[in-house]
C-alpha cells in the first residue's frame, strides 16, 4: 500500500474523519485483540486420558466417552493427507491444549444474565449481539431488523445461547452441543456421526476423539424456523486447538438458515481449528447454510494464523430436499475444506457459493464434493477465488454421478482473479459420471484486476482500495447474493479488508 | 483554470518522448478544443492530467485553480474537479452502474469534506439526468459499461459527468465510433452543462464534433506541442485542408 498512516500529511479540505476512517481501515486484521481471562486448561498433548478427561468436563454419559475412544483409536492408525495444494509445518499434536474453558464457565451458568462480563464483553466488541433486548423489552424488533439466535463459543465451550425460549416455542432446539448430549441423547445418538463418520478422514477422526462443544439445532417436521439461527466461534486462548462439533437435523418439510462466524487474536505461533459440521435434511426440508470465516490470517511474512482443516458435509437424505452452503473465506493461514452435498433422496439440489480470498502469504485449498446419488438431482457450483500477495487458492471439487441418480445435472462456476503477480491460482476440477442421461457442465475463468478499471475508479474519485474493492465485489456479486442481507453487507466489507495491501 | 506550462512528458517504461513543451492556459467558462493527427500526443495530454501510471513528466507543471495536479492522486484531481471521459471506457463487471456512480460522488464528497448525498437525493439526480440523455433505467441497473454499445458507453461518460459536476472536463475524442444521432445526445448533454464557471478541453479529430459543440478557442496539435492557436474557424480550416499545411507552416 502507497499510503504511509502515521505521519500522513493531511492536505487542506480532507477532514479529520476521512482520515481517522482510512486509518482504521488500514488497520488489516480487525479482531487480532485477546481478552485478558482466567482460564482452565487440560494438559498439553494427546492421549486416551485426555480424551477421557474432555468427556468427563462435559459430564458426558458413557455412550459418547466410548464413540470418543473409538475415534481416538481410529485416528492412531490415520495418517496426515497430504494431497491438497498447501505447505506448513508438521503439527506436532502433543504440543497443543485440547481444551480450554473460562474458569468461570466451569459452573455453567444458568442464564445469560450470570454469565462473566468479560466474556459478554468480548463478543459486543465483536459486533455479536448476546443480549435478547427485543424479547426482553416485550417489543419486536423494528422493521427489516430480523432477530437472530446466537450460540457463543468460546474456546472449547459454549458460552451462551440466545433466544432459547422463544425458539422452542416453535418447537426449535437450539443449544449447545453438550448440552444436547445431557438433555436430547437419542437424537444425537441416532444421527451423530451418520453424515461424517468417525473414520471418515484424519482431522474429522481427531475431532470425534476430542470435540468440545458445538451448536446442535432439530427443526421439526413442517417448521420454519422463526429466526436465523447462528454460532459464533471465537479462539482465544494460547496454543490451543479448537474442535467443535456442529449437528443440524431439517426434519421433513421444515426450514432453517444458519450463518455461522469465526475469529481469533493474533499470535505469532499458529493453531489448530478442526471442525466437523453435519447437516441431516430430510424429505422437503432445506437447510441454507453461510459462513464468513474470518480466522486469524498470519503476519504478511507467514508468521502465525490458524490451520483450519474442516469437514462440512450435507446429508439430502429425503426426496426433494434441499441445502445451499455459502461460504466467504477471508481468513486462517492454511485452508483446507470442501462443504460437501450428498444428493442421497430424489430430485434433491445441493448448491455450493463460495469466495476464497487468499492474501500475502495465505493458503487455501477449498471447494465441494456434489455426490448425486437419487435420481434427478441438481447440483449447482459457483466458486470465486481471488488471490493476492504471494498467495495460493486453489479450488478443488468432484462431481459424481452415480449410476443410479438418472437425469440428474450439475453446473460449475469457477472463477479465479489475480491481484499483482507473485500470487497463483488453481482449479482441480474431478468430474465422475457413471450414467448416460446426466448432465455435467464446467465452466473455469482466470482474469485480473487490471490497471485499466482501477485507473477508471480512481479517475472518478475513489481512492486505490476502494477501487479494488469495488471491482472485486463485483466479480463476487453472485455469491454475495446467495448470502443473507446483514451478512452480505459483512461480507462486502471484509472483502475490502482482507485485500488491504494488495495493490500500490 | 487550468494552466499548463512546458509539459514535457515520456513514457516510463521505454524513452520515447510524447509531449514536448505544450503550454496551455483555459480560463473559465470556456470551450478549447485540441485538433491533431494520431499520434500527435492529445490522449497522453489528457492522461497526464488526470493522473494515468506510466508517463513520466520530465518538466513543465499543471495546475487546476492554482493547485499543483502533477503531486496529486487520481481522485484528489477528480475531487479537485478534474473529469476526463475516456475514449474507451472500461467495462467492471459485477458492479452496477447506479453503485458506481453514487460510489464516485460519495468518494469525491468524502474527499472533499463534504457529507455524502442520500440516497433519495441520489436516485432524484441520476434519474432526472439520465433521462436528459436518453438513459434508460436498465441502462442505470447494467454493470458499468459491460454489454453497452459504443453510444451507451459515451452518454453513460456524459452521465457521469453531469452527477460529478466537475469544474474542469476533458472530453477524449468522445465522437469516435459515433453515428450523428449519437453525437448530436452527447454533444447535447455536454452543452447543457456549459455555464460561466465550468471550463472544457475537448480533443477530437474532426470539426463535426464542434460543429455540435461550439468551441471558443481551437488548438493545433502536433508532434507533442501546440502549433498554432485560434478561433473556430481554425477548425475548418483543418475540415477543408487537412493538417498537411499547418505542419509545413510550423516546421
Amino acid at each position: 500500500m502507497g499510503i504511509e498512516m502515521n505521519n500522513v500529511d493531511v492536505k487542506d479540505g480532507v477532514d479529520a474523519d476521512t482520515v481517522e476512517a482510512v486509518r482504521a481501515l488500514s488497520s488489516t486484521y480487525k479482531y487480532g485483540w485477546n481478552t485478558e481471562i482466567e482460564m482452565e486448561y487440560a494438559p498439553k498433548g494427546l492421549s486416551e486420558d485426555i480424551v477421557r478427561l474432555i468427556s468427563s468436563k462435559n459430564n458426558e454419559p458413557e455412550w459418547m466417552l466410548d464413540w470418543r475412544l473409538s475415534a481416538y483409536r481410529r485416528w492412531l492408525e490415520l495418517k496426515e493427507p497430504n494431497w491438497a495444494m498447501v505447505d506448513y509445518p508438521s503439527i506436532d499434536f502433543q504440543d497443543q491444549y485440547y481444551y480450554a474453558r473460562p474458569k468461570s464457565m466451569v459452573e455453567k451458568p444458568k442464564s445469560l444474565d450470570d454469565v462473566d462480563p468479560k466474556l459478554l464483553e468480548t463478543y459486543k466488541k465483536l459486533g455479536i449481539p448476546l443480549k435478547e433486548q427485543a424479547l426482553l423489552a416485550g417489543v419486536e424488533a423494528p422493521e427489516g431488523e430480523r432477530k437472530v439466535a446466537v450460540d457463543a463459543v468460546f474456546d472449547s465451550v459454549s458460552v451462551g445461547t440466545t433466544f432459547q425460549a422463544e425458539l422452542k416455542k416453535a418447537g426449535v432446539i437450539f443449544c449447545s452441543f453438550s448440552e444436547a448430549v445431557k438433555d436430547y441423547p437419542e437424537l444425537v445418538k441416532k444421527y451423530l456421526g451418520s453424515v461424517v463418520p468417525v473414520s471418515d478422514n484424519y482431522y474429522a477422526t481427531l475431532n470425534s476423539a476430542v470435540f468440545s462443544d458445538g451448536s446442535f439445532v432439530y427443526i421439526p417436521e413442517g417448521v420454519r424456523c422463526p429466526m436465523e439461527l447462528s454460532t459464533y466461534f471465537r479462539i482465544n486462548a494460547e496454543n490451543t486447538g479448537q474442535f467443535e462439533r456442529t449437528l443440524i437435523i431439517a426434519d421433513k418439510g421444515s426450514y432453517v438458515s444458519y450463518l455461522e462466524g469465526c475469529t481469533a487474536p493474533k499470535r505469532d505461533v499458529a493453531q489448530l481449528h478442526a471442525a466437523v459440521v453435519e447437516l441431516v435434511i430430510l424429505d422437503d426440508a432445506e437447510i441454507k447454510y453461510s459462513t464468513v470465516q474470518n480466522w486469524y490470517p498470519g503476519d504478511e511474512n507467514g508468521k502465525g494464523g490458524i490451520y483450519n482443516f474442516v469437514t462440512k458435509r450435507a446429508d439430502c437424505r429425503g426426496n426433494r430436499s434441499k441445502v445451499m452452503w455459502t461460504q466467504v473465506e477471508t481468513g486462517s493461514a492454511v485452508t483446507w475444506k470442501y462443504p460437501s452435498c450428498i444428493l442421497r433422496g430424489n430430485e434433491s439440489q445441493g448448491e455450493f457459493y463460495s469466495i476464497a480470498i487468499a492474501n500475502n502469504m495465505q493458503q487455501a485449498d477449498t471447494g465441494t464434493k456434489m455426490v448425486h446419488l437419487g435420481k434427478n438431482t441438481k447440483s449447482r457450483i459457483v466458486s470465486k477465488g481471488i488471490s493476492a500477495g504471494k498467495a495460493q487458492n486453489t479450488y478443488r471439487g468432484l462431481v459424481s454421478m452415480h449410476p443410479k441418480a438418472k437425469d440428474s445435472r450439475n453446473f460449475t462456476q469457477c472463477d479465479s482473479l489475480l491481484i499483482g503477480d507473485k500470487c497463483g491460482a488453481h482449479t482441480v476440477p474431478y468430474i465422475e459420471v457413471k450414467n448416460n442421461s446426466s448432465r455435467v457442465e464446467h465452466e473455469a475463468t482466470t482474469s485480473k484486476v487490471d490497471d485499466d478499471q482501477l485507473f477508471y475508479c480512481r479517475s472518478r474519485g475513489m481512492g486505490e482500495e476502494d477501487a479494488v474493492a469495488l471491482v472485486v465485489n463485483g466479480f463476487c456479486k453472485e455469491v454475495l447474493q446467495a448470502l443473507p442481507m446483514e451478512f452480505a453487507m459483512e461480507a462486502q466489507q471484509l472483502v475490502a479488508i482482507s485485500l488491504e495491501g494488495s495493490v500500490g | 483554470m487550468l494552466e499548463i506550462k512546458n509539459l514535457h512528458v515520456q513514457l516510463e517504461e521505454e524513452d520515447k518522448k510524447i509531449l514536448k513543451g505544450v503550454n496551455l492556459s483555459l480560463d473559465p467558462g470556456k470551450v478549447h478544443a485540441i485538433m491533431g493527427p494520431n499520434g500527435s500526443g492529445k490522449s497522453t495530454l489528457s492522461y497526464v492530467l488526470s493522473g494515468k501510471k506510466g508517463y513520466e513528466v520530465t518538466s513543465g507543471s499543471a495546475h487546476l485553480e492554482g493547485n499543483d495536479l502533477l503531486v496529486m492522486d487520481p481522485e484528489e484531481r477528480a475531487a479537485a474537479g478534474l473529469f476526463l471521459a475516456f475514449q474507451y471506457p472500461v467495462e467492471i463487471p459485477g458492479v452496477g452502474n447506479m453503485t458506481f456512480l453514487r460510489s464516485a460522488v460519495n468518494s469525491q464528497r468524502k474527499l472533499r469534506g463534504e457529507p455524502e448525498m442520500t440516497a433519495g437525493d441520489f436516485l432524484k439526480a441520476v434519474r432526472d439526468k439520465a433521462k436528459h440523455l436518453k438513459i434508460d433505467s436498465d441502462m442505470l441497473k447494467r454493470p458499468v459499461n459491460v454489454g453497452f454499445s459504443g453510444g451507451e458507453k459515451k452518454r453513460n461518460e456524459i452521465l457521469q459527468m453531469a452527477m460529478l459536476e466537475p469544474k474542469m472536463c476533458i472530453l477524449d475524442e468522445t465522437d469516435s465510433g459515433l453515428d450523428v444521432d449519437a453525437m448530436k445526445l452527447v454533444a447535447e448533454g455536454v452543452n447543457a452543462l456549459r455555464d460561466k464557471k465550468r471550463t472544457f478541453l475537448v480533443i477530437t479529430h474532426y470539426q463535426r464534433l464542434l460543429d455540435h459543440i461550439k468551441p471558443d478557442i481551437v488548438h493545433i496539435m502536433a508532434a507533442g506541442r501546440i502549433i498554432k492557436s485560434g478561433g473556430p474557424e481554425l477548425a475548418l480550416e483543418v475540415e477543408n485542408n487537412g493538417y498537411a499545411k499547418l505542419l509545413e507552416e510550423s516546421s
